[in-house]
């Protein structure tokens, strides 16, 4: 029964070409749109998604509180009002997985003939655990490393390319303030944080060594910040408070006395990035699925023109004993037709156009099967809902009056 | 086919049909009776307003009466429903239109075999079947060909074919010779009396006495009533 029904609508579409090939053209706009705004809004959330990877999830810092001399005050961290232990302390926590005291500082590095000036990261281990960095040739160093303050260094890519070119730095040692370090690890490239910055550019040395060796601390053991990794994103909030309640207790701070430490929540701004970028693609989603609507009420329109002017038809197709579901599938599949057809044409548009864009602007765009499915499945889904009206239309009618319309 | 031979083709009892109009109901039939028997040849004639169209539509399962019972092969039609009439009208009976009523894009052959897409007939059979009535009224050749490229005459032979596909007993026609010539007129008539001759019932509309001097039976219709019923002698007017 379906088969000589489709080859009906073949011939239907075909009698008018021109307007099946408009009213096809509002489904491929749609269906097109869809997938082009889709295409870009899952690469947006893609990009934003790996920066996050690697700036660490779930984080937040401690800073060092600031001091008072003579009316001038330092920024953050300018006292030295936290410490190893207090680290220590915050590890015992619950719900924080990660906590790395963290002195960092810009060096200038030596090997060979080359220099280069880059940030040097002293800390502990878990800081690349926090921060979900990964080592792709050497190792890292361990918690001995830092007791012992051996002077052993990982560094970042951009580091490795300015400081030793084609050279495989693992093994070899550089110089960071006379001080000879050699480099175990390279860190996997991680590209811009989300304010610009190069992540690669990077040293990351044990945090004794970094204290003793090349920034040097008044206080033994000081630390300027600490690094805080939470189980998960719910219990951030209150991981910052118990964080906050147990440095109040351990420097004895009484009540309306003010903080001497700062908390910064880093993953906030990586988190309200993320949430822009999604609505941004369910907002440009939504607009192209207008387009979709209004290629739907195209096919609409012309499925009713076209009972009207079939009347007659219908009612000869009625008087040879066609019943009123042959004639509503003969309309609906017409509809359908005209709906998937112009889906796929919409399909291969979008994705010439996806892929266009990549290729001229470098946009991360995301291509995915679903998407496509999805597409179809409304395609469908706005043939059927718009054709049922006019089809519906059409067997309705009474084969005595269909007959006479002229 | 359910028995036939001695049971009535078709019978109609106190058949009634009214129209809603401006000025109220408007009786255009008025409680017909009539007995069809197998292999009958009947000519309806009458002026125009007698109800003779709205009697065959009644017949035809294209319309319902208001009153009164039809009953087509034994069972009543009158209050079925409209998918029942449907399937009536495709394999019980044959329609055939003054106007020919052939589907314009669609071959001669497509057109012949609509009535069994609906039955649902697989393909190679339709299409045998389809060929074999386009050769039996002389259009074999044309089987490809769209309605547009064939004359009147040979147009409503292929509506013939196409209200024989589905091997009814019965066929109906509405002045099936009133937009032809009378020499296509005849050739029609012909046909008609050779497709009775193979044992098919016959109901036709006409008003031309010419045509009706073709089929064995006369029934004239006047404001809605059967006036006059006879036979008709042989060739006699």
């Amino acid at each position: 029964m379906i088969h000589p029904m489709l080859g009906e609508a073949w011939l239907a579409m075909g009698a008018n070409r021109l307007r099946t090939a408009l009213t096809m053209l509002g489904m491929v706009i749609g269906v097109g749109a869809v997938v082009i705004m889709l295409a870009i809004g899952q690469g947006a959330q893609y990009a934003v998604q790996q920066t996050i990877s690697t700036m660490g999830s779930n984080l937040f810092i401690v800073l060092s509180g600031s001091f008072t001399t003579s009316g001038v005050r330092s920024g953050s961290a300018g006292a030295p009002t936290l410490n190893v232990a207090d680290a220590e302390a915050i590890a015992e926590l619950d719900g924080v997985t990660n906590v790395a005291p963290t002195h960092q500082g810009t060096r200038q590095l030596v090997y060979g003939s080359q220099n280069w000036s880059s940030q040097i990261i002293g800390t502990t281990p878990d800081y690349l655990e926090a921060r979900a960095w990964t080592i792709v040739s050497g190792a890292g160093f361990g918690d001995s490393d830092v007791r012992s303050a051996t002077r052993v260094a990982i560094i970042g890519k951009t580091v490795a390319e300015n400081l030793f070119g084609d050279d495989d730095p693992v093994g070899k040692t550089m110089r960071i303030q006379q001080n000879p370090f050699i480099v175990v690890g390279v860190l996997g490239s991680k590209g811009q944080s989300l304010d610009g910055r190069d992540q690669d550019d990077t040293v990351i040395i044990p945090l004794s060594t970094a204290q003793r060796k090349v920034f040097g601390t008044p206080f033994l053991g000081s630390v300027r910040m600490i690094m805080v990794q939470a189980d998960t994103a719910e219990n951030m909030p209150r991981v910052m408070d118990s964080v906050s309640s147990l440095l109040r207790q351990r420097h004895r701070l009484r009540e309306g006395m003010p903080d001497d430490f700062f908390m910064r929540n880093l993953s906030a701004a990586a988190e309200s990035e993320a949430e822009t970028t999604r609505t941004m693609s369910i907002l440009l989603g939504a607009i192209a699925s207008i387009s979709l609507l209004v290629g739907g009420i195209g096919i609409m329109n012309i499925m009713l023109v076209s009972v009207t002017e079939r009347t007659r038809e219908i009612g000869i197709r009625m008087a040879i004993g066609a019943r009123q579901k042959d004639i509503l599938s003969q309309f609906l599949l017409e509809a359908v037709m005209i709906s998937f057809a112009g889906c796929l044409l919409g399909l291969i548009l979008g994705l010439g156009i996806a892929l266009a864009v990549n290729a001229l602007t470098g946009m991360v765009v995301v291509i995915s099967g679903s998407a496509a499915l999805i597409a179809f499945a409304v395609a469908a889904g706005v043939g059927i809902f718009f054709g049922w009206y006019p089809a519906r239309k059409a067997a309705r009618l009474d084969p005595i009056e269909a007959l006479r319309y002229q | 086919m359910p028995a036939m031979d001695n049971a009535a083709v078709i019978r109609v009892a106190g058949l009634g049909k009214s129209y809603e109009t401006a000025a109220g109901l408007f009786p255009a039939l008025k409680g017909v009776d009539l007995e069809v028997r197998p292999g009958e040849f009947i000519a309806i004639m009458g002026p125009s307003g007698s109800g003779k169209s709205t009697f065959m539509n009644l017949l035809g399962c294209l319309d319902t009466p208001t009153v009164g019972d039809y009953f087509l092969a034994g069972k009543n039609v009158a209050q079925m429903d409209r998918d029942a009439l449907a399937l009536l009208r495709n394999r019980t009976l044959g329609f055939v239109f003054q106007g020919f009523n052939l589907l314009p894009r669609m071959s001669l052959q497509d057109n012949v075999a609509l009535p069994l897409v609906y039955a649902g007939v697989d393909r190679e059979t339709r299409r045998e079947r389809a060929r074999a009535l386009l050769a039996k009224v002389g259009l074999g050749q044309y089987a490809e060909s769209l309605p547009n490229r064939i004359s009147g005459g040979q147009q409503q032979r292929v509506a013939i074919a196409r209200a024989l596909v589905n091997r009814p007993r019965l066929i109906l026609a509405d002045e099936p010779t009133g937009n032809l010539d009378s020499h296509t007129s005849e050739e029609i008539m012909r046909l008609f009396e050779a497709l009775n001759d193979e044992g098919i019932t016959i109901v036709l509309v006409t008003h031309e006495p010419d045509i009706a001097a073709h089929c064995k039976r006369q029934v004239r219709f006047l404001d809605g009533q059967i006036v006059s019923d006879r036979l008709t002698g042989e060739g006699g007017a």
